[in-house]
């Protein structure tokens, strides 16, 4: 068994062992069933309306698409905190504990230790945001009656989005300590999160500063963006009236195809990145 | 395989040198350990001895000098393979057990999933965990963290074992087994490299020592050598004048000096006069003589009339050397 494949299999087994898939788990069954049940009631809210007369002027595939964007808006958020918090202390908690004392000298190579460990967590994403996607579309086509456009294709950006942010933790977590880490990662995925919002603002104002301002975050950090991809995507259907409600976690303006090239090279360059800073540094 | 490691020194170091931002940690060292050696690695706190150990095994990137191990240079990945590496922070991964834990360090080294199964009991068994293959690693006191580290060091059957304080958490009887394991180890031919504070134990178990201080080698040698390299001889005396005395300072190191007050006076340069013969005194000496020196010393001493009623040759304890060297060091 390849070195990269015995520390991807440990990240997992201490997953695993740390509780944190159970905890993961738990809290997202509780998810689905809260997202299901308010589907349900969406739809028996519509039906009854119908039934008594009352037609909404909106149909019902709009509410559905709305669901599943919020749905996968849950998705993208949770998997995007969980490759930050999982990762966060994969490399300076280890420096800092001392583990790679014993580790280090074995017979592997740095990069192997860096890489296997970003192989075990994104897995693990990839897992995981393909499981809760399922839910949301098992949810939506049975309780909602809707099937939502580009579903794997979605589904993808938004494991995208999970990974682009483990390379860059996996690299803050090669510069800096554990807690500094995870405060600089959670603040610039809040500042894309911003951005994000800005650029739209930007473009329906027609304001060139701001939408500059939005364009450069997501360059800076494109996690936001690969996500407005993802959801621009879901809501194609050729049904112009889909597109007529937008809410702050749907995305007016959708990013250009280059971005996921841009956002893929990203995440890659922030892995290389930090397998050869850690290839450097005295332990 | 085995070829290639006996060819040449298990460990060559010339010149190392490593600066971390400006401060030197490691100046100029220079050592060399044969195979089937155990060789003691002494200095005081912050002398670079973990530094080196570290740079040993690809830790820590030297700034400068020339490193190999088992005759390969720093980071082949076969000579790592016959390499086992106790850190002086041993802290392991606590989730685990400790057959787990064994099974990934083994896994680390290239083992088979059937040499790992194979070689986890022979080494609980070496280290005295046997019963404890289940027992997660956050249950173990620190003594028995001490000893899985060095049952991680040594699963892969290696040539070559660096061991950085591996008795720092044991109690007297742990400080045994593992005094044990090294023997055992020495019998198979395993080269040891002890980093160790506790120097009655060094100079128990290794072949030869080097003391190094503020980061280069100030004494080195096979541990017998360096031990009895100057005869330590203690003298008790009557009838010694004073000039002996100062003869006596002239001539050799004296380490003690211890009069008893038979019918003293007064002190004088540490002597002690008696009443009725000015002068003259009863002594008790320890001093630090070369070996072709000592009949020198006993021809004085008659000379001058003073009765010897005795010469004690005592050994030198590492303590004393390491003592010596240090505040040498220390007085610069």
């Amino acid at each position: 068994m390849s070195a990269v494949l015995i520390f991807a299999r440990f990240t997992l087994r201490e997953a695993i062992r740390k509780k944190m898939v159970l905890g993961v788990l738990l809290l997202s069954a509780l998810f689905v069933g809260m997202y299901a049940y308010g589907f349900s009631s969406l739809r028996s809210n519509f039906m009854e309306r119908v039934a008594t007369g009352d037609v909404p002027l909106i149909d019902f595939p709009v509410f559905a698409s709305v669901m599943v964007q919020l749905g996968f808006y849950t998705v993208n958020f949770l998997s995007g905190v969980m490759a930050i918090f999982a990762s966060v202390g994969s490399v300076a908690g280890e420096v800092d504990a001392g583990t790679f004392h014993a580790i280090v000298p074995k017979p592997v190579r740095r990069w192997h230790i860096v890489v296997g460990k970003w192989l075990g967590y994104a897995l693990m994403l990839t897992i995981y945001v393909a499981l809760m996607c399922a839910s949301v579309l098992v949810v939506s086509r049975y309780i909602g009656g809707y099937v939502p456009p580009n579903l794997v294709f979605s589904s993808a950006l938004v494991v995208l989005v999970s990974l682009l942010l483990l390379s860059l933790t996996i690299l803050g977590s090669t510069v800096f300590s554990s807690l500094t880490n995870g405060i600089v990662v959670f603040m610039l995925y809040g500042v894309a999160l911003m951005g994000g919002v800005v650029e739209q603002i930007g473009r329906f104002l027609q304001n060139d500063t701001l939408t500059n301002i939005g364009v450069i975050t997501s360059l800076v950090i494109p996690s936001d963006a690969v996500w407005r991809l993802a959801s621009s995507l879901l809501q194609r259907t050729g049904d112009l009236s889909v597109q007529v409600i937008q809410t702050p976690f749907t995305a007016s303006a959708e990013p250009s195809p280059p971005m996921v090239i841009y956002a893929l090279c990203y995440a890659l360059g922030a892995v290389a990145f930090s397998t050869w800073l850690f290839g450097r540094r005295d332990l | 395989m085995d070829l290639m490691t006996e060819s040449g020194p298990a460990i060559y170091v010339e010149n190392l040198r490593k600066e971390y931002r400006g401060k030197v940690a490691v100046q100029n060292l220079s050592l060399q350990v044969e195979h089937g050696e155990v060789f003691g690695f002494l200095g005081p706190n912050g002398a670079g001895k973990t530094t080196t150990i570290k740079m040993l095994n690809g830790l820590v990137r030297p700034t400068s000098g020339r490193l190999s191990v088992l005759g390969r240079p720093l980071g082949d990945a076969e000579a790592r393979r016959r390499i086992g590496f106790l850190p002086e922070q041993f802290r392991f991964h606590e989730w685990l057990r400790a057959s787990e834990f064994l099974d990934f360090h083994g896994s680390l080294y290239g083992l088979s999933r059937l040499e790992r199964q194979a070689r986890i009991p022979d080494v609980l068994d070496l280290v005295g965990l046997t019963g404890r293959a289940d027992s997660r690693l956050r249950t173990f006191s620190k003594g028995m963290l001490q000893r899985i580290g060095i049952a991680q060091a040594v699963i892969a059957d290696p040539k070559l074992v660096f061991l950085d304080e591996p008795t720092s958490a044991l109690d007297p009887l742990g400080r045994r087994d593992v005094r044990d394991i090294i023997r055992t180890l020495q019998s198979r031919g395993v080269t040891v490299f002890l980093n160790s504070h506790l120097l009655g134990e060094v100079e128990a178990v290794c072949d030869r020592v080097a003391i190094i201080t503020e980061g280069r080698v100030a004494a080195i040698g096979p541990t017998t050598d360096l031990l009895n390299g100057d005869h330590v001889v203690e003298v008790r005396a009557r009838d010694v004048s004073e000039t002996l005395l100062t003869e006596i300072r002239r001539r050799y190191t004296v380490l003690e000096t211890n009069i008893p007050s038979i019918g003293s006076t007064r002190d004088f340069d540490g002597g002690i006069q008696t009443m009725d013969r000015p002068g003259i005194t009863d002594c008790q000496l320890v001093l630090s003589v070369a070996d072709s020196a000592v009949p020198g010393l006993v021809e004085l001493l008659v000379r001058d009339g003073a009765a010897i009623h005795a010469l004690v040759p005592r050994q030198r304890s590492l303590e004393d050397l390491f003592v010596d060297i240090v505040q040498v060091g220390g007085d610069r």
